[in-house]
């Protein structure tokens, strides 16, 4: 089918099920109509959870908990290594601890007009709601939050929010959580509810008769094929950020978790979606493996600025202060440099396209702190940002105090995800999908110090009650056994992916291909897209696809740690997930939030949103590689928050 | 099969606990409970290397001085007990805390061997094959384990040198051991020894010391930097005391030229004791 | 400003857990901005290139908080830079015609996989075995009800950032996991919340820390290899609290 036209006849509207009734009740109500399974009879019930970031780690360690017999999976060699523990800012709570006007409704409200109106209420709402509870969960299991000298939890003001609502702990607040998290799934390991597959990675998720019954994993050092059966598997894989190539996510992240329930069935959300980080470093070579993130409170004093004139190649000690162009101060002088993180971005990325990047690839924008230095002083800039201006230094070799830090955008969350309803399960009964990996509760956009707050309320405070919902029906159903043909076949179709990748033989390696899908995929679908780039990358990505199915190298073999065949996988969905992307960029015609159609603009070059045809959420089903994807679509209703445009000026 | 896979790659433990024996001694089942009791007997064998450093400097004063000292040792607890009971009270003690010692020192040690020089291939060699380059570890630190057995078969020498007799046969006088000593000392190979014996024994002492707060516990980040000193001054005060003894004897501070009482031990032991009275 | 310097990586590569292994060198020609995890990928695309297979190692944020990276380089574990994780160790920190020799963490508790990658699960284990504050999710207070006094919260803080990256295990000559585990139980220890379970954590930790690794001789060379610092005062305080909780009289468990 042609993207961009008319909707699919098959195309259906999808049914959230979310209950009916005033928002500030759903949750609470709808916990009371939910079915119940006796304590006795939740170990009669087995559980898959895959991933053990926030959302995995928590979900996996409150089943357990509750007594379902539970396996985790990480591909990685121990739970605590998601990344979810690389998040820094913090973890925005209703608490109004700070007694400064917040409430549950407040923090709804912010949330979903922070994701530009493109989220769903009720979800928000009960995310909200829950928000408190894990503050005190996390305060119990000794996360150590910083406190104020009374002994009490400290509050800040994050991403530009006009309440002090996010809790911190120093600058690694995802560490701590994480942390938490992990120790509380570790306590169930001990316990023997929980069984821990560290180093398998899912590469199948099984269905039997349209319901999931368990995954296919691979032994990551062994290279054995797995099948495992249950009554319920729950994805807690994060987010595809590096289908860029160079992002701030960690190596191994990756969508094909994910992408493989999406070819089993499940649809995928507004993978359009991806938000684009404006305090990175930016890329010091060719061959730079990831960036690098900043923490956003860099901006509060730091003046962004470039040369007035293109090509200026000169450093910046050497251009006088007539020949700086503080452009977001220029244009937008109430919020200055502290628009919100899209506007930032792409600025950033107009003034770099028209030839104004400095450093030695001309690919950043200054951040200068030396009005700043000078009114408060070298020791009160480095009491707050010593340690960032420390990690600066190391990475970049240049001394920040002295001379303009250099920064760039670069992908940092995605928003889209697998669509998943009320309760968190996907279209496919079984499988649900929790924290980065659904296509989540914050819309288009996704505030500072919130994506904490969803994972670990999925995990800990969400999808424990709503499987229960699911599983009181199965009861007495015993597992689909794993010598079931529905697994024998799928173990086979992953052997038979390893053998092709490591007798393909081509010319190239996996990163090589990875990084020129990056290039595509930053070009065409980054921070600013046009129709003309979106139908060049349809067409460059499915070329590269076949290039790098016929033409990649995958050397050594499958039974023993080979993180070339991993990585081969792990890129093949990249390319999918990227065409699709592409498409949805192109049929969403209207900007919000991360996404910004350089067709739909303001006069004033804000995003402008199409509520009349697009307040919904577009989630794609596959129908297999060679026929495009259907795009089904979920109205997405406001009844409780006025939609309303975005304006910093 | 899943569990088959897991099994296979199991890291499994490099030693099994046996059953646990009763309070108190199930401390002294662990690691960290025998580094407690290398550190309270590496306290008490400090204590008797210093004191028994300070005693020895009443070599300076003389043979009747010293031979006055060596009585009074024998004559601790008055009349209260035989004499000598006290005196072996501490010497069992002390041999109690030396065996401790060791024991904890060998055992651990062995420990150690099992959890690192035979990490994966590098089975009997080097933890690295590529070297180590250490930073925080001192020469003293690593050398424990050689400046241990040095200090025990010093100790042995010693003994049989200025406590049994053995080394200096016919020359050695019980009861009189400023003669004791000077004879020893004045052969020059023995000298060496004992500068060699204590210079290991020093650097034990250096990072013994410092340990000892360590694996009690004892640590307070406001005076932890004074720890190191105060090991470094133990250490640096039992090595010049003792190094004097060596090296005096080699200059001839320490001889038997200008003594007044015969050497013999009947009639020089009644003048030694005579001289120290009249002091 | 970035320079081309020249060195030669002697690295050791080996085929699997039970086969023996080796130094291989290659020369490499790398900018000083690429990071040294970058430099590897670069030698890894080169022999891939020559149809050689690339070499094993494991990284993950390479932001230095994730724990996954680690390697033993030029006799230091992380590398030269202090409190740097190999992922932040740049290749400004050294000179052309440098020889860098690459070994795996080495430790009987964390065998070699392959190559440089190594099995620190043991390290799981000791979390296991009770490294967790023991409340269901729920359960929880209200997090105001306990206050915590600052400065025992933020030491508690320098205990708990800990990455788990195994550095102090591969430095300490006797491969000892002291400071792991003293991070782990003080953090707990110094925070309201871990009290209930202080003496029996402490115990229990300490026991199966002891029995995969070594024994602590105080060498100090765990803190200084530690990317995150963390201090040698933990490990007294975990030697002292160990030894309390044999002691320690149970019934009392409120008793310091």
């Amino acid at each position: 089918m042609e993207p961009g036209a008319a909707p699919q006849p098959n195309s259906t509207v999808l049914d959230s099920k979310v209950p009916d009734g005033p928002i500030a009740d759903l949750w609470e109500n709808h916990k009371f109509s939910m079915n119940l399974v006796n304590p006795s009879n939740k170990r009669k019930f087995e559980v898959i959870v895959v991933g053990t970031g926030l959302a995995g780690a928590s979900a996996a360690a409150t089943l357990g908990e509750l007594g379902y017999r539970v396996k985790a999976f990480t591909f990685h060699d121990s739970p605590r290594r998601a990344h979810s523990i690389a998040a820094q800012g913090g973890i925005n709570a209703a608490k109004n601890y700070p007694n400064d006007g917040d409430s549950v409704h407040r923090l709804f409200y912010d949330t979903v007009k922070g994701g530009d109106y493109r989220s769903r209420e009720a979800n928000v709402h009960r995310l909200a709601e829950v928000s408190v509870n894990i503050i005190d969960q996390a305060t119990a299991q000794g996360v150590p939050f910083a406190r104020d000298y009374g002994g009490l939890l400290d509050n800040r003001s994050f991403g530009g929010a006009q309440v002090s609502r996010t809790f911190y702990a120093r600058g690694q607040t995802g560490q701590q959580l994480l942390l938490g998290a992990y120790s509380a799934l570790m306590r169930q390991v001990a316990a023997g509810t929980v069984e821990l597959h560290n180093r398998s990675e899912l590469l199948d998720v099984v269905l039997k008769d349209g319901r999931a019954c368990g995954i296919v994993t691979r032994d990551l050092v062994s290279g054995e094929v797995t099948p495992h059966s249950a009554h319920a598997v729950v994805l807690a894989t994060g987010g595809y950020g590096n289908v860029y190539f160079l992002s701030t996510n960690a190596m191994m992240c990756n969508v094909t978790a994910a992408w493989r329930a999406h070819r089993r069935g499940a649809l995928f959300a507004n993978p359009c979606y991806t938000q684009i980080h404006p305090t990175c470093i930016p890329a010091s070579d060719d061959f730079q493996s990831k960036l690098t993130l900043m923490s956003e409170s860099l901006r509060n004093d730091g003046r962004i600025w470039v040369p007035s004139g293109a090509g200026d190649a000169r450093s910046a000690a050497d251009i006088p202060e007539a020949e700086r162009d503080y452009y977001l101060e220029r244009k937008y002088p109430a919020f200055g440099n502290l628009v919100p993180r899209d506007v930032a971005s792409r600025n950033a990325k107009t003034v770099v396209d028209a030839g104004h990047g400095v450093g030695p690839l001309n690919n950043g924008v200054f951040l200068d702190f030396a009005v700043a230095i000078e009114r408060d002083g070298h020791d009160a800039i480095a009491a707050r940002y010593g340690n960032l201006f420390d990690m600066y230094q190391r990475i970049t070799g240049e001394n920040p105090y002295t001379s303009p830090m250099r920064i760039y955008p670069a992908s940092h969350y995605t928003m889209g995800g697998l669509w998943v309803d009320y309760h968190l399960m996907t279209n496919v009964p079984g499988l649900y999908a929790v924290g980065e990996a659904n296509f989540s509760d914050h819309g288009a956009n996704r505030l500072g110090a919130s994506a904490l707050m969803q994972g670990l309320a999925d995990g800990y405070f969400v999808l424990p009650y709503t499987i229960g919902d699911d599983l009181a029906g199965l009861l007495g159903d015993p597992v689909v056994p794993t010598n079931d043909p529905v697994f024998t076949a799928a173990v086979a179709g992953v052997e038979d992916e390893t053998s092709r990748w490591l007798s393909t033989n081509g010319s190239r390696s996996v990163d090589h291909f990875h990084r020129e899908l990056g290039r595509i995929v930053w070009d065409n679908i980054g921070m600013a897209r046009t129709e003309t780039g979106l139908r060049s990358a349809l067409s460059d990505i499915p070329a590269l696809r076949d290039e790098f199915h016929n033409d990649v190298r995958v050397l050594g073999s499958a039974d023993t740690l080979n993180q070339s065949l991993e990585k081969a996988g792990r890129v093949a969905d990249f390319f999918d997930l990227a065409e699709l992307m592409a498409r949805d960029a192109l049929e969403r015609e209207e900007s919000c939030g991360g996404h910004f159609r350089e067709e739909h603009q303001t006069a004033e070059g804000e995003a402008q949103r199409d509520d009349d045809n697009f307040s919904h959420v577009a989630a794609w089903e596959w129908n297999g590689s060679d026929t495009p994807q259907t795009r089904h679509i979920e109205e997405l209703t406001f009844d409780n928050v006025a939609l309303s445009q975005r304006s910093y000026k | 099969m899943a569990q088959s896979t897991r099994e296979r790659y199991r890291v499994d433990p490099v030693r099994t606990r046996r059953r646990a024996w009763p309070f108190p001694l199930n401390i002294y089942q662990s690691a960290v409970g025998r580094k407690w009791v290398m550190a309270l007997t590496g306290i008490g064998l400090v204590g008797f290397a210093l004191i028994h450093m300070v005693g020895n400097l009443h070599v300076y004063e003389g043979p009747a001085r010293m031979y006055e000292y060596a009585e009074t040792l024998r004559t601790i607890g008055g009349g209260l007990v035989p004499k000598s009971f006290v005196l072996w009270l501490m010497r069992l003690g002390l041999t109690g805390m030396f065996a401790l010692h060791l024991h904890a020192a060998i055992t651990l040690k062995d420990m150690s061997r099992h959890s690192s020089d035979d990490a994966g291939l590098m089975s009997g060699a080097k933890k690295y094959a590529g070297g180590r380059d250490h930073i925080a570890a001192t020469y003293a630190s690593r050398t424990m384990r050689w400046t241990g057995p040095i200090i025990a078969l010093y100790l042995l020498f010693h003994l049989a040198d200025l406590t049994w007799g053995w080394w200096l046969g016919p020359d050695f006088v019980r009861g009189d051991p400023y003669h004791n000593v000077a004879t020893s000392l004045s052969s020059l190979p023995v000298a060496i020894l004992y500068v060699v014996a204590n210079v290991a024994l020093a650097l034990h002492i250096f990072h013994g010391a410092w340990s000892i707060f360590q694996s009690l516990g004892i640590n307070n980040p406001r005076y932890n930097h004074l720890r190191r000193a105060l090991a470094a001054g133990i250490a640096g005060l039992i090595l010049i005391g003792n190094l004097s003894f060596p090296i005096l004897a080699q200059t001839g501070l320490i001889s038997e030229d200008n003594r007044a009482c015969p050497v013999n031990d009947s009639d020089g032991l009644v003048c030694l004791a005579e001289e120290a009275e009249g002091h | 400003m970035s320079d081309i310097i020249s060195v030669t990586v002697k690295v050791w590569r080996q085929d699997g857990p039970d086969s023996s292994g080796g130094f291989e060198t290659h020369p490499q020609q790398i900018s000083t901005d690429a990071s040294f995890l970058e430099m590897l990928d670069l030698l890894n695309e080169q022999l891939n290139d020559r149809g050689e297979e690339p070499i094993v190692f494991e990284s993950d944020c390479r932001e230095g908080i994730c724990g996954t990276c680690g390697v033993m380089i030029n006799g230091r574990a992380h590398g030269p830079q202090k409190a740097t994780a190999t992922c932040q160790l740049h290749m400004r920190e050294f000179a052309d015609g440098d020889e860098i020799v690459i070994e795996p963490f080495r430790a009987a508790g964390f065998p070699v996989i392959r190559d440089l990658a190594v099995d620190r699960s043991p390290l799981d284990h000791i979390i296991e075995s009770g490294g967790y504050i023991s409340v269901g999710s729920g359960a929880a207070p209200d997090a105001n009800l306990t206050p915590v006094p600052r400065d025992a919260a933020e030491q508690a803080f320098d205990a708990a950032a800990c990455i788990g990256c195994g550095a102090c295990v591969a430095a300490c000559p006797n491969s000892a996991a002291q400071l792991f585990t003293s991070a782990k139980v003080g953090h707990m220890a110094l925070l309201p919340q871990g009290q209930p379970e202080r003496w029996s954590r402490t115990e229990s930790m300490v026991e199966v820390m002891e029995s995969y690794f070594g024994s602590c001789t105080n060498h100090g060379e765990c803190h200084e290899a530690c990317p995150k610092e963390i201090s040698l005062d933990f490990i007294a305080y975990l030697n002292r609290d160990y030894v309390k909780a044999k002691v320690k009289n149970r019934a009392l468990s409120g008793q310091r």
